[in-house]
């Protein structure tokens, strides 16, 4: 997503356009490591076999995990929509509020931009501060697919011990925003207005 | 294939068949959404793939251990969280990429720091963040998260 300010709420046709412009881009980059890769290849042939081989076994592991991964993220969109993560985190508080952020945050999918608008309309609907700021980091960085993959690349011990201590700051992190903010955040700019930077 | 791969797999094709029996017409476009997320993300990883093996094939173990490893100390885990805000890669990407650097010699500390970094701040998101989220609220999420990043980090080398 490009920061020019012309962020859609939905898959608008300007999201369509960003879209598009963002897959030439991964797409020129690309092109720029393929044509990297050649010319280095060409210039030391004697690198071919370690280069080829590492690529390779990472290209299959990958490959073995990511259409699995794909379709869960594509079932969790379709199956748990925006409304209803609202709705969930929009009337709980305290503590359990705060975890049932993490659980929630852990379920859907895509960017984190898209986790901006349903948190600024969980502000306005008066959720706590903690428990928007817990949501959003879950989002971020816990989501299942995501633990899944780190599961497959780096192992159990990593992706466990990362995961609990995420979770403990995260809370932590959310108290502390709160304490700071004030438990109802009042300025939320909200939805995009004309006049407004 | 290993014990985590069958498991993903299983788990996929178990949710499919959950999802076709709930809602047919659902569950077909949630595939449209996977096939395009996957189209998505295709070049992105093949890029990364190859950056993998460029890596392995030419820069030595040595220097990664000195620019992310532990010899680098505190300096290496600061410039890994910068490079983990700024960088726009996609967090799936991320992890095997985090795995071919660990077993050239990064720190455990590094490659925690880095995922940490990557998939909770955007740089490049700011902009869109403060609109949507206000400017306190954000620089404070995005600051905060640095620091924990770095913590999650330090206590994983410890840790582990």
């Amino acid at each position: 997503m490009r920061a020019d300010g012309k962020v859609p709420k939905g898959p608008g046709k300007g999201a369509m356009k960003n879209q598009k412009k963002a897959l030439l881009r991964d797409l020129a980059f690309l092109g720029a490591v393929v044509a990297i890769t050649a010319v280095l290849l060409l210039v030391f042939p004697e690198k071919r076999a370690p280069v080829f081989s590492a690529s390779k076994d990472y290209l299959v592991e990958m490959l073995l995990v990511m259409p699995a991964v794909m379709v869960l993220m594509g079932l969790f969109s379709v199956f748990v929509p925006d409304e209803l993560i609202v709705k969930y985190l929009g009337k709980s508080s305290g503590l359990k509020g705060m975890l049932i952020a993490i659980l929630i945050g852990t379920f859907p999918t895509g960017p984190l931009y898209v986790a901006f608008p349903i948190a600024a309309s969980l502000l306005r609907k008066g959720a706590r501060v903690a428990s928007v700021v817990v949501f959003l980091s879950a989002w971020a960085c816990i989501k299942i697919p995501q633990e899944l993959v780190e599961l497959q690349f780096l192992g159990l011990r990593f992706m466990v011990t990362r995961l609990a201590l995420t979770i403990v700051f995260v809370l932590a992190m959310g108290l502390l925003m709160e304490r700071i903010l004030g438990r109802e955040l009042r300025d939320v700019p909200g939805a995009p207005e004309p006049g407004r930077r | 294939m290993n014990g985590t791969t069958l498991f993903i797999n299983a788990l996929a094709l178990a949710c499919l068949a959950l999802g076709f029996m709930k809602d047919r017409a659902k569950t077909r476009q949630a595939l449209k959404v996977s096939v395009k997320f996957f189209v998505r993300i295709l070049p992105t990883m093949l890029a990364i793939i190859l950056i993998i093996g460029l890596m392995s094939g030419f820069v030595p173990p040595k220097t990664i251990s000195r620019v992310v490893g532990q010899e680098a100390g505190f300096i290496g885990v600061l410039t890994v969280a910068v490079l983990g805000a700024i960088l726009q890669i996609p967090s799936l990407i991320a992890f095997p990429l985090a795995a071919s650097l660990l077993k050239m010699g990064a720190s455990l500390t590094s490659v925690a720091v880095f995922i940490t970094t990557l998939t909770m701040i955007g740089f490049v998101m700011l902009p869109l963040e403060i609109r949507i989220l206000g400017k306190r609220f954000t620089l404070l999420r995005n600051a905060l998260s640095f620091a924990i990043a770095i913590l999650i980090g330090l206590l994983m080398g410890v840790l582990l």
